[in-house]
């Protein structure tokens, strides 16, 4: 009996209703998606255009906006942009037909790259940590062990704000507010909750008996936990450690409430980004492109283990 | 009839036992099939390495290695995470102020948690914090789920499509909601441009984040549009949870469709809705980064959420001391409400 296509298989849902579904959920994932193409788009857009009535969706590509992002401004005379020798480069130009001249790198490479050093520094050291504990309490009989992990658990409940007040007086009694090391510690912490639940999962499904088998031919405990279950853990590992990264990058309530110059990470500086009269909406979206497309990329190469690490490996597919 | 099989063992390898992240005290029935129940017990034999294997094992004591393995995370957590709550408890009896460090400090008593539960902005704010967090659930609830039952009908490129969807979630709230300000703007922006387009209202009077009325529910469209793939993720792992042969012991049974998704769909994928508003509960409770940045609280304070008051206490009035009462008493609440739940999500997985 072939059931594939007979009209009351009840696994295989019919044609019509696939095609219904599948409609509905195209455009839902088309609406969601116009928010993203409005940045994108924003963010090639000159000022006029962006915040032209109505909303302009054919325009002249720009590159204002990514050259406002990079650069500080100064208005001068249009006789002094005269006397100045031929612009170089494309910003250059753009920048003196609105009457001005480039003053010098904007803070936003720097801020850039302290979200990198931040987002890398905590992600390493967060699973690191965090696999050396998974695998403790994957294999060996802790006492209390699951008090211990749902302690670790609970940590993620806090209010960031509850948690940053104490941090910030701690901190500053440590010399340590306003530093990529504070920082980095701070969201090491937060992530080693995240890491030890996801490694505990992956690890419990590596089989013991290949540990065992190691320790049978000679190796020592440490010997099998680096060359048996490291190797087999690498695609658990690889997913916790972009979890964690993620979280690090897009963290704001800390970065705003404990850094404010040498430290800062590019979320809470993107939001200070401001031109003439207002909020520069071109560069905000040149620089919001610039912060997402590394998201983008990573949840893509995630996709399978997205489930798992959403919720702290409550649930695996 | 293979087909059949065929297609329901691809499921079946999809859905593996879930295994909820709660502390497992004796008594308790935490499995959701009975199949993991075994498993447990395999695993609770396979736990003890042999005497044999033991006694061959040279080097550290396991022992010694469990706790040096474990020791560092637990540390850090103790350093970052249990000194400063302990501190903020300490703080919250005393009238302590972070901008006046020298000042002489003096204990309170109770003082600080009787002025923060009897301050009518703090309850205003606990209104709004319950307001944001009943219709960002009911919301992201209902879409996410009427989601994931529609990509289960498997339709063509039902993977791609859902990995579009999923794109909002991963992205940063404060980063994304800081430009929906700009989305929502009543002249420029796309939102009122797009509202007035389809119910003819003039875009000057979508106020989105100016209007007393409409401000929480601007706050509201994001959180949905950014975390309704997160619910809708957890659904869709439950419908895939379901196994066939309940659909086709119904379909002999001649059970209507509608009584099949009211009777074997919406239950058994329960648990994992309910997971999925305990995440999002806890996560929109502590809301601050997207909402500071879309409104910071205004118009007025309508928008003020708990995290941000709390935030306003400790940073900008430097209240230190009444401020860590209040956080001691969110942090209390947050902790009560979700072992409350879990309790309840423990015995609907019972059933």
């Amino acid at each position: 009996m072939s059931a594939a296509n007979s009209a009351h298989s009840v696994v295989e849902p019919s044609l019509s209703s696939k095609r219904i579904a599948g409609t509905i959920v195209v455009i839902y994932a088309l609406i969601t998606l116009i928010p993203l193409v409005w940045i994108f788009l924003t963010s090639i857009k000159s000022p006029p255009d962006s915040i032209s009535y109505p909303p302009k969706i054919v325009f002249t590509p720009s590159l204002e906006g990514y050259c406002n992002l990079f650069t500080t401004r100064t208005r001068q005379t249009p006789d002094y942009i005269a006397s100045l020798p031929a612009p170089v480069g494309a910003c250059d130009e753009v920048t003196r037909r609105r009457n001005m001249v480039i003053a010098g790198p904007s803070n936003f490479v720097p801020r850039f790259v302290n979200s990198l050093v931040i987002a890398f520094g905590s992600t390493f050291l967060a699973v690191f940590l965090g696999t050396l504990a998974a695998y403790g309490f994957s294999r060996f009989k802790v006492p209390l062990a699951d008090d211990l992990l749902f302690f670790i658990l609970s940590t993620r409940m806090m209010p960031p704000i509850a948690v940053a007040i104490p941090i910030y007086l701690m901190y500053r009694e440590l010399g340590l507010s306003d530093t990529a090391l504070g920082m980095i510690l701070l969201y090491t912490a937060v992530n080693v909750s995240l890491a030890v639940w996801l490694l505990k999962g992956f690890i419990d499904e590596i089989p013991r008996e290949y540990e065992e088998a190691a320790m049978i031919d000679g190796y020592t405990r440490l010997q099998a936990f680096r060359k048996v279950v490291l190797p087999q853990a690498t695609t658990g590992i690889a997913a916790t450690a972009i979890f964690c990264l993620i979280f690090a990058w897009n963290e704001y309530a800390f970065a705003a409430l404990l850094t404010s110059g040498e430290a800062q990470t590019a979320p809470p500086f993107i939001p200070t980004i401001i031109g003439e009269g207002g909020q520069d909406w071109p560069a905000v979206a040149a620089g919001t492109t610039i912060f997402l497309i590394p998201i983008l990329v990573f949840t893509i190469l995630l996709r399978k283990q997205l489930l798992r690490g959403i919720t702290f490996g409550a649930v695996r597919k | 009839m293979r087909a059949i099989l065929r297609i329901a063992a691809r499921i079946g390898r999809r859905a593996g036992p879930p295994n909820f992240p709660y502390p497992k005290r004796p008594g308790e029935n935490l499995t959701i099939s009975p199949s993991s129940i075994v498993e447990k017990a395999a695993d609770a034999t396979a736990r003890a390495t042999p005497v044999s294997v033991a006694r061959r094992v040279r080097g550290l004591s396991d022992r010694a290695i469990a706790w040096l393995f474990i020791a560092p995370a637990i540390t850090l957590l103790l350093a970052i995470n249990i000194f400063p709550l302990l501190w903020a408890v300490y703080l919250s009896f005393t009238n302590y102020r972070a901008n006046r460090p020298n000042a002489p400090v003096q204990g309170v008593g109770l003082g600080n948690y009787q002025r923060v539960l009897n301050d009518p902005d703090i309850w205003q704010a606990m209104q709004t914090t319950a307001h944001f967090v009943f219709w960002t659930i009911v919301l992201q609830t209902v879409i996410g789920f009427t989601l994931a039952y529609l990509i289960d009908r498997k339709f063509r490129g039902h993977a791609f499509w859902t990995t579009i969807i999923l794109i909002p979630m991963m992205l940063s709230p404060a980063v994304v909601g800081n430009f929906w300000r700009f989305l929502y703007e009543p002249q420029i922006g796309l939102f009122a441009y797009a509202v007035s387009m389809v119910s003819g209202i003039p875009t000057s009077d979508i106020q989105m984040l100016g209007n007393v009325s409409l401000a929480p529910w601007a706050i509201i469209i994001v959180d949905t549009w950014m975390w309704t793939p997160y619910v809708m993720l957890i659904c869709l792992a439950g419908l895939r949870s379901i196994p066939d042969y309940i659909y086709e012991a119904a379909e002999v049974d001649r059970a209507s469709p509608w009584r099949q998704f009211w009777s074997i769909t919406v239950p058994m994928a329960l648990p994992f809705i309910m997971l999925a508003v305990l995440f999002r509960g806890i996560e929109n409770f502590k809301m601050f980064d997207m909402v500071t940045l879309l409104t910071g609280g205004g118009p007025g304070s309508v928008t003020e959420v708990a995290s941000i008051t709390l935030k306003r206490a400790a940073f900008e009035s430097w209240a230190t001391g009444r401020a860590s009462a209040f956080a001691i008493i969110l942090f209390v609440a947050v902790f009560g409400l979700a072992n409350i739940y879990v309790k309840a999500l423990n015995k609907v997985k019972q059933r």
